[in-house]
Parts: C-alpha cells; sequence; structure tokens
C-alpha cells in the first residue's frame, strides 16, 4: 500500500537546481539549524531519541542512542559516511549529488547536538560530479554563516571537511573509514575495544553516521521527533530511501514510509517498481544490499521494517533491493556477488581475503560448467568457517561484517536453489546462457 | 575491575580455561594467561614483542560473555574476571581448523626447498591445529619468487601469510617503516616504497619474526635445513651492548644468528651487523698460522718458532729500554678472560703498565669505571636521559631501539649532540653545540655556569635546565649516557661534562657508550694504564694483588696515544697488538702509522690479516667470535657467557693461550689451563667482578648474565612484565640449554644484597672500587679560528672495520665519504651539493663531495670516520687529538 506520508530526505530533488543554496533556502532550507541553536544541545538529541532514528548506514543502530554512548572528552568528532559503494545501492549518491546542503545542515545539527567543532565528510572518490556539488555547497555555507565561527551568530562553531575516498568499499565500514581519514591503510579496527563512540578518530570518541541519517535530521527538528516516530511502525519509524534494482521494470530510488509499505507494493506497485521486467516471474530479492541473505517470494508481504526482515533472516541493510527473475541465474547471481567482496576484501584476516576468493572460484567454476558435487558441502563449509553457523545475522570468524557477509548470497543461492546448481554440474554448462541480461548466465 | 588480590597481595583475575580455574594479571592478554596455564594458543601474528592486531584469526577461541559465548582472538582479548574460554569446543577447533585451511590454500608447496622448513611454525601448527588434508583443487596463487626487498631481505610473497609481524616490526620497534602492506584482498603483499629499498639497520629481525620462509637472508638461504643445524647461546661481540644470541653452525661453520629474548638487554632484537657479521669469522682473509717476517715477507712458522720470535724481541725489548720499552695496544674484542689473561702478562711478566684497550678513540678508563653506573633498564625507567654521545643508532644499534621505545613510553630524553642522531625524534629537547664545547653545555645544563656555550639555542638550554630542575636535588631517576659524540672532540672534555653532571646531580647514573665489543671488559680486565683487573687502580690494588700475581709495575704506565707518541720518540721499542689495527682503529691515522714503522718491532695478535699485521715481524693467529668460550662485558657492566661453536681455522689458538705460552718463555706461569680457571681467578681476584664465575653464570637464573659488582642489586622496573619467550618468534631457541651449554651449571645462587655474592669466595678484601675525579680544569677548546668549520667525525655502522670489510652482507654497505655542512655553508663557499671541496686541517687535507645536513650548527663541517681502507686517508687524518677540537678549512676546488 502507498502511503501519504511525506518525503522527508528527499523532499526537494523534482527542483532541477536542488543542490543550490538558493534553492535551499527556498525550501525552507537551515530553519532547523536556526531552531536548534537556540535549543539546548540534550534538548536536539532527545528530539533524535524521539524520532527512533535507525541508522541508514546498514547496521540499523539509532542514532539517538549511539550519540548517548560517546564517551565524554575535550574532543568529539562527527564524521557522516557517504562511501557508498555496495553493488545496487546508491542512494547516499542521490542525496550527495542533489542536496547537499541538507547533509551539511544535518551534520550541523549533530555535531550541535553531540559538541563536535569539527566534521568530515567522507564521499566516495568515484562521486565526482557529487564531490563537487558537496564542497560548492560547503562553500555556500560558509559564505551564508551555516558553518564556520559562529554560526548564525550563536555560540557554536563547525568546520566541515569533504574527504574523497581512494576506491576501497571497504572504506565505508565505520572503523576503516577512521583509519582512512587518519591517512592510513583501510584496515577495519577490531571492536572490541575501537567502538567510534569510545576510541574513534585519532583515538577520540566519534560519531559515525550514514549520509541519510544526518538528512533526516534537518525534518526532525522542524517537525519534532513524534512528528517522524509516527510514520512507520514498531521501531521502524520514518521513511526510507530504497534504492531497486534488477529485474524490475522500473528501477530506481523511492522515498517509503516504513513498515507500513512492503516489498510487494515496492517492486510490484506501478507507481513504484512497477512489477518484473519484461512480464517476467520472480524468482527472488535481495532486501538489503548484497551482504544480506536472499528472500523468495513467500517474503513479499513482509513490511519494509528491520524488526520483520530480521526475522525473516535477512536485512533492511543499506536499502538495495535487487530484483531476481525467472531469467536471472542463482550461481552467477551468488558467482558476482562474492567476486565483489573478494575483490574488496582489505586482507586483513585469513578467512575473508583467502575464503572469498576460494568461494569465487568454485562459483565460478560451476557456473562455466566445471562444477562437481562435492562442491556443493565444500561451498556450505568454507561458508561455515567464515561465518559458524551461517546464520544472520551472522556470527564471525573475522574481524568486520565484510567477511562473515560473504556467505550470505552463497549460502541462500544453496539454500534456495540447489536443484539450479546441480543442473550446471549435470550438464556442464549454465542453463540461462544466453538471456539478454547481466544476471543471466553463460561463460 | 574489582582489585581482587592473591595471597600475595598482587591484583589478580580469575578465569576458567577448558575448565580449569586460572589466576591471570589484569590486563594480561588471554593468549598470554593460557600459555602460562600451560594451554598454548595457535597463532601467528601474534608477537609477545609488538602490539597485537588480531589479523591472522589463527587463536580464535570461544569466550563467555553478555551475548553467550562468542569466538575471539585470544591475542586481542584481556583477561577479565570469571572469564570462561573454551579453546578447544567444536566450534574453537572448527574455526583454527578453518583458519589454517585457509592459510594453506594459497601457500605453495615449497616445504622442501623453503629455509623456514622444519622450524616453520605454519608446518607446526598445520600438523597440531590443522584439518589434516586440503580440500583445495583450484589453481593456487603466483607470484615472481623472491624479490629483493632489500639489500639483505628477499621476499617470496606466495609464502607470506600477511600476518604483518614484519610490517609492525618496522614501524614500531625500529621506527623506520620501510615496508608496509600494499594493495589489497588477497593480493596483499609486503612492499617497500617505490625506488626506495628495504635498507633498515634492523632488517634482519623482520626474516627472524617472519613465521614463515616468505622473509630470508641472501647470508643464510639454502645453507642448512634447520635439523642440521646446531646451535648454542651465546653473546653478540660486535659492539658493547652484548646482546643475546644463538649461534647456529652447520658442517662446522657458523651459518645464521638468532636473536635471543633478553629482557634486560636486547628483547629479541640484533642489528643486523651483530646478525651478519659472523661472516667475516669464515672469511679467507683469516689468519691460521703463525707467520714470522722473514727478509721482506711473512712465512708460516710453527707457534713455537713464532712465540721464540716474539718472547725474544720482547725480551730484547726490556734488556734495551726496561720494562717500560714494551707497550700493549688493544684487546676490546677479547674475552674477559683472554684480556685477564694478557693483563697478567702484561703487568707481572712483562712488567710494564703501558697497556690500553682504547686507541683514543673513547673516554679516560678512569670515567668509565668510576661513575656509578646504569643498567639499560634503569635508563629506560628513567625520567631524564641525557645523552653525551654520538649517534647510538650507529654505534649501539639495539641500544637505540631500547632508548626510543623508552621515549615513546615517556622518558624524557636531553640530547646533546651537534649533528642530529636517530634518537633526536624522540628526544624532548636537542642540545647542539659547537665541538670542544661539551663541558661547558653540562655545566650550563645543570646551572653550574652562568658562561654560554657557543652554537647552544638559549630556548632549548633554558627548556632543557627547566627539566633538570624538576628532578629531585640528588638526581635520583637521572641517567646520563656517555660516549664520544666525536672522535674530533677529546674524550677527556666528555668525561669532563659527564662530572659535571655527576656534581650537580650526585645519585645519577651513567651508561657508557663505548661501543667496541668487550671494552668495558678489558678495561674491567686491568687493560689500561693505572688499573688492575676488577675496577681498582694500581695503587689501591698492588698489596691485595700481588700477592697472586708477583710485583707489578711500579707506576702508571702510557695510555694509548702516548704509547703510539712514545713509540715514534723511541721510547718503546715492541709494540703488541691484540686485535686491534691502530690504522683503523685511532683516531690520528698518522700518528699510528709513524708508530708502527718506527717501532722496533710489532707482535700481532689477532684474527684477520690487516694493514697493521702487514706491518707486523711476528703475527700469532687466534680464536675470534663463535669459537671461544669465556665472558664479556657489555656497557651496563653486564657479565655475560661466550660459548664456542665452532673451531678455530687452521692452528689458531685461544688468545689467552698465547699469552701463557709467552709467560712460560719469561720463566713464569700465569697459573691457569683452562677458560674455566681464569674465570674462577678473576671471580677471586677482581674486586668488582668477585664472586662472578662459572657457578653463578650457569644458573638458568643468570641466563641473561649478571652485572657486576654483584652488591648492585638488579633494577625493579615496575609494572613491565618479563615476556616470555615466543616460542613461534624464536624458533628452536628454546632447547638451546638443552645443546652444548658451554658452562657447568652450578650450585650458585642469584645475587642479591650488598656482600651477599656466592658462596665459597673469600671475604671481600677491602679494595676501594675505581672513582672518577677528572684532573682540574681539562683545558677547553679555543674559539674556532677565523673562516674555519668546527669538525666533527662521528662514527657509522657500517665502516671499513675488518668484521665488514669481511662480512659479505655488510661490504657494500659502507657508504661512500662526504663533507656534511649547513646549508649556509654552501651559499659561503658557492658550490652545489654533490661538488668537491677540499676540507683542510692543521695536519692534512682531503678531497671529498659536499653534502647537507641542516641539523648542523653553521660553522660545522662533519665527516663519517673510517670509511676509507686503512692504506687511503679518510676523517682521521685531519684530526688532531691533541687538542680538545680540531679546525677545518673548505675550499672550494
Ligand atoms: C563492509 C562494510 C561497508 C560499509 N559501507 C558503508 C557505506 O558505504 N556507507 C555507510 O553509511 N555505511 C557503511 N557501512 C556501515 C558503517 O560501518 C556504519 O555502520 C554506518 O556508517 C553507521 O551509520 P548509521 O548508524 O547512520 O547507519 C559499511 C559496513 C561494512 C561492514
Ligand atoms: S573481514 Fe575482510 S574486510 Fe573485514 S577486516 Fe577482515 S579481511 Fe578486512
Ligand atoms: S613476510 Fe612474513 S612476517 Fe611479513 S607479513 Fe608475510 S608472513 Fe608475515
Ligand atoms: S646491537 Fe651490538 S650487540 Fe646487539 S646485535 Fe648489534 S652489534 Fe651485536
Ligand atoms: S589473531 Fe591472534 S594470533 Fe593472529
Amino acid at each position: 500500500m502507498l502511503t501519504s506520508a511525506p518525503r522527508i530526505v528527499t523532499s526537494r530533488l523534482d527542483h532541477e537546481d536542488s543542490y543550490t543554496l538558493e534553492r535551499y533556502l527556498a525550501t525552507g532550507g537551515y530553519k532547523a539549524l536556526h531552531k536548534a541553536l537556540r535549543m539546548k544541545p540534550e534538548a536536539v538529541a532527545a528530539e533524535v531519541n524521539r524520532a527512533n532514528l535507525l541508522g541508514r548506514g546498514g547496521a540499523g543502530f539509532p542514532a539517538g542512542r549511539k550519540w548517548s554512548m560517546l564517551r565524554a572528552a575535550e574532543t568529539t568528532y562527527l564524521v557522516v559516511n557517504g562511501d557508498e559503494s555496495e553493488p545496487a545501492t546508491f542512494k547516499d549518491h542521490l542525496l550527495i549529488e542533489r542536496d547537499p546542503h541538507q547533509i551539511i545542515e544535518g551534520a550541523a545539527i549533530a555535531a550541535y547536538a553531540v559538541g563536535a567543532r569539527l566534521a568530515f565528510i567522507f564521499c566516495r572518490g568515484e562521486f565526482a560530479l557529487g564531490l563537487e556539488r558537496l564542497t560548492a555547497a560547503c562553500n555556500e555555507a560558509y559564505e551564508h554563516g551555516a558553518l564556520g565561527g559562529r554560526i548564525f551568530g550563536s555560540t557554536f562553531s563547525l568546520d566541515i571537511v569533504v574527504h574523497p575516498g581512494a576506491g576501497a568499499y571497504i572504506c565505508g565500514e565505520e572503523t576503516a573509514l577512521l583509519e582512512s581519514l587518519e591517512g592510513k591503510r583501510g584496515f577495519p579496527r577490531i571492536k572490541p575495544p575501537n567502538f567510534p563512540a569510545a576510541i574513534g578518530l585519532y583515538g577520540e570518541p566519534t560519531v559515525v553516521n550514514n549520509v541519510e541519517t544526518i538528512s533526516a535530521l534537518p525534518w526532525i527538528i522542524q517537525n519534532g521527533g513524534d512528528a517522524f516516530a509516527a510514520l512507520g511502525a514498531g521501531t521502524s519509524t520514518g521513511t526510507r530511501l530504497f534504492a531497486l534494482s534488477g529485474r524490475v521494470a522500473r528501477p530506481g530510488w523511492y522515498e517509503l514510509e516504513m513498515s507500513k509499505t512492503t516489498f510487494r507494493d515496492l517492486i510490484f506497485d506501478p507507481a513504484l517498481g512497477g512489477g518484473i521486467a519484461d512480464g517476467g516471474e520472480l524468482k527472488a530479492f535481495i532486501p538489503g544490499g548484497v551482504s544480506a541473505p536472499w528472500l523468495g517470494p513467500d517474503s513479499l508481504e513482509i513490511g519494509l521494517d528491520q524488526e520483520a526482515v530480521g526475522r525473516a533472516g535477512s536485512m533492511l541493510g543499506s536499502g538495495s533491493v535487487v530484483v531476481l527473475d525467472q531469467t536471472s541465474c542463482a550461481v552467477r547471481a551468488a558467482w558476482r556477488i562474492t567476486r565483489f567482496f573478494w575483490r574488496e576484501s582489505c586482507g586483513q584476516c585469513t578467512p575473508c581475503r583467502e575464503g572469498g576468493h576460494w568461494l569465487e572460484k568454485i562459483l565460478r567454476r560451476i557456473e562455466e560448467g566445471d562444477g562437481r558435487f562435492s562442491d556443493l558441502d565444500l561451498l556450505m563449509d568454507v561458508c561455515d568457517n567464515l561465518a559458524p553457523g551461517v546464520s544472520w545475522p551472522p556470527e564471525q570468524t573475522t574481524i568486520c561484517v565484510l567477511g562473515s557477509s560473504i556467505p550470505s548470497s552463497v549460502a541462500s543461492a544453496l539454500r534456495m536453489f540447489r536443484e539450479e546448481f546441480a543442473t550446471h554440474i549435470r550438464t556442464e554448462e549454465c542453463p540461462f546462457a544466453g538471456a539478454p541480461h547481466e544476471m543471466a548466465g553463460g561463460r | 575491575m574489582s582489585a581482587v588480590r592473591n595471597r600475595a597481595g598482587d591484583a589478580v583475575v580469575h578465569l576458567t580455561i577448558d575448565g580449569t580455574a586460572v589466576e591471570a594479571t589484569p590486563g594480561e592478554l588471554l593468549i598470554d594467561a593460557a600459555e602460562r596455564a600451560g594451554v598454548f594458543l595457535p597463532r601467528f601474528c601474534y608477537h609477545p614483542r609488538l602490539d597485537p592486531v588480531g589479523m591472522c584469526r589463527m587463536c580464535l577461541v570461544e569466550v563467555s560473555g553478555p551475548r553467550g559465548f562468542t569466538l575471539q582472538p585470544a591475542c586481542m582479548l584481556s583477561v577479565a574476571e570469571g572469564l570462561e574460554v573454551r579453546t578447544a569446543s567444536d566450534k574453537a577447533r572448527k574455526a583454527q581448523q578453518g583458519v589454517l585451511e585457509f592459510l594453506l590454500i594459497n601457500h605453495p608447496l615449497d616445504c622442501p626447498v623453503c629455509d623456514k622448513g622444519g622450524e616453520c611454525p605454519l608446518q607446526d601448527q598445520a600438523f597440531s591445529h590443522g584439518p589434516g588434508e586440503s580440500r583445495f583443487t583450484e589453481e593456487k596463487r603466483h607470484w615472481a619468487k623472491p624479490i629483493e626487498i632489500g639489500p639483505r631481505v628477499l621476499l617470496d610473497r606466495e609464502r607470506c601469510i600477511q600476518c604483518g609481524r614484519c610490517t609492525r616490526f618496522a614501524a614500531e620497534v625500529a621506527g623506520e617503516a620501510m615496508i608496509d602492506l600494499a594493495f589489497r584482498s588477497d593480493g596483499i603483499e609486503v612492499a617497500p616504497f617505490p625506488g626506495k629499498p628495504f635498507d633498515s639497520y634492523f632488517s634482519g629481525n623482520t626474516i627472524q619474526i617472519c613465521p614463515v620462509g616468505a622473509l630470508t637472508s641472501p647470508a643464510y638461504r639454502f645453507k642448512s635445513r634447520p635439523w642440521d643445524l646446531e646451535q648454542v647461546e651465546t653473546t653478540c661481540t660486535t659492539c658493547a651492548v652484548g646482546c643475546r644470541v644463538v649461534a647456529q653452525s652447520s658442517a662446522g661453520r657458523l651459518v645464521r644468528y638468532l636473536g635471543v629474548d633478553s629482557d634486560p638487554v636486547n628483547q629479541s632484537w640484533l642489528c643486523d651487523k651483530g646478525r651478519y657479521g659472523f661472516e667475516a669469522v669464515h672469511s679467507a682473509h683469516r689468519l691460521t698460522t703463525p707467520t714470522v717476517e722473514k727478509g721482506e715477507v711473512h712465512q708460516p712458522v710453527t707457534w713455537h718458532e713464532a712465540l721464540d720470535a716474539a718472547a725474544a724481541a720482547l725480551r730484547d725489548a726490556r734488556e734495551r729500554g726496561g720494562p717500560d720499552a714494551v707497550g700493549i695496544l688493544g684487546g676490546a674484542r677479547l674475552s674477559n678472560e683472554d684480556a685477564y689473561a694478557w693483563a697478567k702478562l702484561a703487568k707481572s711478566v712483562l712488567g710494564t703498565d703501558s697497556v690500553d684497550a682504547q686507541l683514543d678513540d673513547g673516554l679516560p678508563a678512569a670515567a668509565v669505571l668510576g661513575l656509578p653506573h646504569a643498567t639499560i633498564d634503569q635508563a629506560a625507567a628513567a625520567s631524564v636521559v641525557v645523552t653525551l654521545t654520538g649517534d647510538l643508532r650507529e654505534e649501539l644499534p639495539v641500544l637505540f631501539l631500547r632508548l626510543r621505545r623508552a621515549a615513546l613510553d615517556g622518558v624524557r630524553i636531553v640530547e646533546c649532540s651537534t649533528a642530529a642522531t636517530a634518537l633526536t625524534p624522540y628526544a624532548a629537547h636537542r642540545l647542539a653545540y659547537l665541538p670542544g664545547e661539551i663541558a661547558r653545555l653540562a655545566g650550563a645544563l645543570v646551572g653550574a655556569t652562568r658562561a654560554h656555550p657557543t652554537g647552544v639555542d638559549d630556548e632549548a638550554l633554558a627548556a632543557a635546565r627547566t627539566l633538570m630542575h624538576s628532578l629531585d636535588g640528588g638526581g635520583e631517576g637521572l641517567v646520563v649516557v656517555v660516549g664520544r659524540p666525536s672522535l674530533a672532540e677529546s674524550g677527556e672534555t666528555v668525561a669532563e661534562a659527564a662530572h659535571a653532571i655527576w656534581r650537580a646531580y650526585p645519585n645519577a647514573r651513567f651508561l657508557p657508550a663505548l661501543r667496541r665489543a668487550n671494552v668495558h671488559g678489558a678495561l674491567d680486565m686491568g687493560l689500561a694504564p693505572g688499573l688492575l683487573p676488577g675496577r681498582v687502580t694500581l695503587e689501591a690494588g698492588r698489596d691485595a694483588l700481588s700477592a697472586a700475581w708477583g710485583e707489578l709495575p711500579a707506576k702508571p704506565g702510557r695510555d694509548g696515544r702516548a704509547i703510539l707518541q712514545a713509540t715514534v720518540d723511541n721510547e718503546i721499542s715492541t709494540l703488541i697488538l691484540l686485535g686491534c689495527d691502530p690504522l683503523g682503529d685511532c683516531p690520528d691515522r698518522e700518528l699510528a702509522r709513524a708508530a708502527i714503522e718506527q717501532a722496533r718491532f710489532v707482535i700481532f695478535v689477532g684474527t684477520h690479516h690487516t694493514g697493521a699485521s702487514a706491518l707486523s715481524q711476528v703475527v700469532l693467529p687466534v680464536a675470534g667470535d663463535g669459537e671461544r668460550g669465556g665472558t664479556t662485558t657489555n656497557c651496563e657492566g653486564r657479565v655475560s657467557r661466550l660459548a664456542a661453536k665452532v673451531l678455530p681455522p687452521g692452528i689458531a689458538w685461544p688468545a689467552w693461550t698465547v699469552a701463557g705460552e709467552l709467560a712460560k718463555r719469561f720463566g713464569a706461569s700465569l697459573g691457569f689451563e683452562g677458560v674455566d680457571q681464569i674465570s674462577s681467578e678473576i671471580a677471586r681476584l677482581a674486586p668488582a667482578y668477585r664472586g662472578v664465575d662459572t657457578a653463578l653464570l650457569g644458573h638458568p637464573e643468570h641466563r641473561d648474565g649478571v652485572v657486576v659488582p654483584l652488591a648492585a642489586v638488579p633494577v625493579d622496573i615496575g609494572g613491565r612484565r618479563p615476556r616470555p619467550i615466543d616460542p613461534i618468534a624464536t624458533p628452536g631457541i628454546l632447547s638451546v640449554e638443552d645443546q652444548g651449554s658451554p658452562l657447568e651449571l652450578g650450585a650458585a645462587q642469584p645475587a642479591g644484597a650488598a656482600g651477599d655474592v656466592a658462596p665459597g669466595w673469600p671475604p671481600a678484601t677491602a679494595v676501594p672500587l675505581v672513582t672518577f675525579s677528572p684532573p682540574d680544569g681539562a683545558a677547553p677548546a679555543d674559539e674556532p679560528a677565523a673562516g674555519a668549520y668546527r669538525l666533527v667525525v662521528r662514527r657509522t655502522l657500517y665502516e671499513r672495520g675488518t668484521l665488514v670489510a669481511e662480512s659479505p652482507s655488510l661490504a657494500q654497505l659502507v657508504p661512500e665519504p662526504a663533507v656534511f655542512v649547513h646549508p649556509a655553508a654552501l651559499k659561503e663557499l658557492r658550490v652545489a651539493p654533490g661538488s668537491t671541496v677540499t676540507v683542510r686541517s692543521a695536519r692534512d687535507s682531503l678531497q671529498l663531495p659536499i653534502a647537507l645536513d641542516d641539523s648542523l650548527p653553521a660553522g660545522v663541517a662533519l665527516l663519517v670516520a673510517n670509511l676509507v681502507p686503512s692504506e687511503g686517508r679518510g676523517a682521521s687524518a685531519l684530526v688532531d687529538a691533541s687538542r680538545p677540537a680540531t679546525d677545518v678549512w673548505l675550499e672550494k676546488v
């Protein structure tokens, strides 16, 4: 069901010039910051707490609670995570290119609430236009008095540094991101003890929030946390920006009310996904980015709700939904996803560094017609050595979740489509070869 | 955590490991606590001397927590009260097996041709914790192998398990991140920076701690298999740090040295010079048989004939000029026992006190022996360390590592040094002074004089003085490292500087930083004028010692420089060179050459052909490193054991035997037939060494040696926990004590309070040990002459000494000579860096390329000592060693 919820983070995007200060001001921009600066920082945080804004970067941790866990210290940093590099995830890209001022205003509000005087926006380096607009917007914001010393005449000062990433997916993981910001290799840090709230950037307590999380803050301050919490249901409040891709008729971004909208709505509603491409049939979908376990057609009625998807054994994750149809090869999909994780592993932990490539090699062999039946148990057991028990959320033998997410697609494909694997092996070729799209199989 | 205490009152935490109750220290890592409790957890990236990183995931165990039991790396987890640990549950075992299988899937099947095979933690742990067989049937990863990442390090990336030990060593311990991990995923590799080879002085440590055969050294590659190695624990005698090492041999040749984790000394690290210097032992230039000059050529002769010739020359010299006509130089590379035997021969048989282990290249012996000593641990735990020395990384490399670490841990270093050193970045204050001004600088530092030392920055001096004032009145917690900052700056002025600090801070302690291997032991054994074994003066010790030694020289003899001068002046006619080459070792090479040429007879006792042996009339070959037992004494005064692993070449003898045989030719007997007997005699007769006999040193608790005199109680280093030897860090070394341990274990007790020495020794004779008081007002240097530059001659690790020249791994590393100046001098001279200039002193001139060092004060020219073969002219040609400082003039060519 499509709800009447307002668009919160994409409200401005219908304007061509949505990224300019002029348009931003004309559409109510920076009013929330004015308002926040007249409130006590604790009151701002309380508003965000009331909103129960879940992090939009993947882990879905409530932003207000994250802020309250900061170690008390002289210096606190805010880092906005705009590294978005996961395949099929393109919501932050949109917000960075099309509404950079909203991120800056949100960052200023968050910084004010947590007492940070310096914030970093870590932006994926390949977002050339996004980086250009983000830096231009920062300059405009300084001009406008929304950044820099004594913002809008208050006693609060904030500087923002826009930092381009250098092309590694792993630097989206918050502790790898901090290492990278510090000028080091993007090796995730071990938690415990290195929770950013306690030991973050340069060892100081640090809040890391996703671009979309931050972008929701102006609306929450303007309209109140209760108004946000009134949308959605349960812990999944407000709206979320979904990136829909794969074999759907209308791929793209959709901001939808959480919980009240279902996967069926997202994929099939004519105003949204518009159904399967070329009139095909739904085979499976990935509900929350390629690290999430897959769901089948029987899960379509599940709401876009963090807990509900969790109960189904997967996650809402990064908000990207990928659709596979009857012409998509499950083996190929699992292989392509595994290949991505293998290549993007930071290489620190043995299981991820070695296991990722091993799984990739086996999957590719099967996809190319050189599989063996013994491969199937082997695949599952290698998965088990990366994520013991192969369940979600995963148990880990690795430092970060990248490694323990690799089994998601492999195990999903195997559990849901074992017969398809068997066919590849038996016929020594991919049964989907020749289908006219990326997800199809073939050599 | 609430402070739970055990019966001894120490805070403890209680945990269970596999159902067994275990007590651990708060903050201790689980991997260590488990090991102490007898549960060895498999590991690769963890090294007890490096910060844990938890990367390899080999040590995963199940640990209780709020969310039930989860897999955690034991190397990253600190113990906590009530922690329950399962190290061998099905889940833990599966995780461990999984990690091992992952490590092996891309590992090449190189074991039969890999240096590490047989002592490889990957092999061992694959056996103990691995899955037994591999299920990997894909193509393995391939890389060109091996590649040279530095002059002494080869990398085989196929074998690398990406544990980061090598890169972390370079960054954390050596402080030079010359290698790092590059690329990502399974393409990750250890790499130097483009165009910059990994040529750290400490590079060999990475090879030692690499848990696989990924890093190998050209020196050891394919030389042996572990099961063909014999090994013995001994002490490195390349410099005076005295690192504990394992010397390994195969088929009668030394093939490898590995560092031993000696907590008070080297904490498992070695420098590359110490690690590879053993190659010189098997050089083609070893002396293998005695020779005597006949006509123009040296001819091999029997020991009998050579000793007769030497004795005849000595007798002749005594008859013509009395005992003082014999001078003995060197001995700093001998063992204590050798040095003792030669001191006894000189002073009681030949009757000469003109004996000196230093060749004007160190400090006055009385200062070295007579200042209250500090240990390295005391320096590392001090509040303030003042350095009056050269670049420690060049001279005493592992001492540099210890002090660097100490500075990072909070020790405040005040560095008095004309040029910046490797320690400068870690120093709280650096005081750059004009050579010759060090005593005045020290006076100003402690507030004893108002005179402002030339060249010193006011602000830095004021800040350093404030720091000194923060010490308590007596200077408790102050350690002064005293060496020879520059060969063009006299040792007397440095001793004077040290004394000024001692006067102001009577509780300060001093760590001598003379660099030649056993120079401290040689001085302790009396190889210096006016001194007798055990740090007593000839005067003070005469009565006690003459009972055992017989008649002793009536008055103090000449020091090294005076011996050379007296030889030139025909007052000394016969020289004995004890393993030294004055042409290379003495700062005044011209004087050394003149003396050797002028001497009627020169007897060379040594290991290698050198410039000096060629000019000698009798050459007597002796045993060197790895070929002799006995003891050595490091800069702290720590006496530790040497062990022989291979036989000396040809018919070379231990040096003490040569002394004994010469004594016989004078109708005397030195009174010992073996090294142990000499050790016993030293323990009995040398006051500072009382009680330090083979039994005491053989005691397992004294494996790191003992600091003399024994009354000096080992320093309490507070919260620092002595680390266990990591059996996978130092392969095979745990079994050393079972393999050829050279000395008998004795029943002796560890040293305790003052006077508490090993039982069985007669009570202390009341011989006072030397205390240092410098001659009043050593002449300060004059102002530099107009237009002149003050000369600094500093040391470098790979100088052209015998050891470096004769070790293939090191010989290529000797730097090219150059003169370094402040950029302002270049402008003044109107020359470009690299162009040749003339450097002229009152004594000689050299043509050298000019180079920049902006750490130098303007008006200073820096040269490096001993870079040219002893036939050539190097920095020492310019030095006027008779003056506190030397001036030079620079001219464009
Ligand atoms: C491998 C990996 C990649 C990640 N990439 C991103 C990313 O690109 N952007 C992002 O916001 N969060 C990413 N995350 C999640 C972050 O670690 C972190 O949870 C998030 O930025 C917190 O922000 P939030 O609480 O607002 O969601 C990634 C996590 C992992 C394990
Ligand atoms: S799980 Fe993979 S990406 Fe994460 S730290 Fe380990 S090796 Fe790096
Ligand atoms: S070269 Fe050796 S020490 Fe260095 S990362 Fe590889 S395996 Fe570890
Ligand atoms: S520091 Fe000195 S004692 Fe230690 S290894 Fe190097 S040369 Fe040998
Ligand atoms: S992770 Fe603990 S030893 Fe490597």
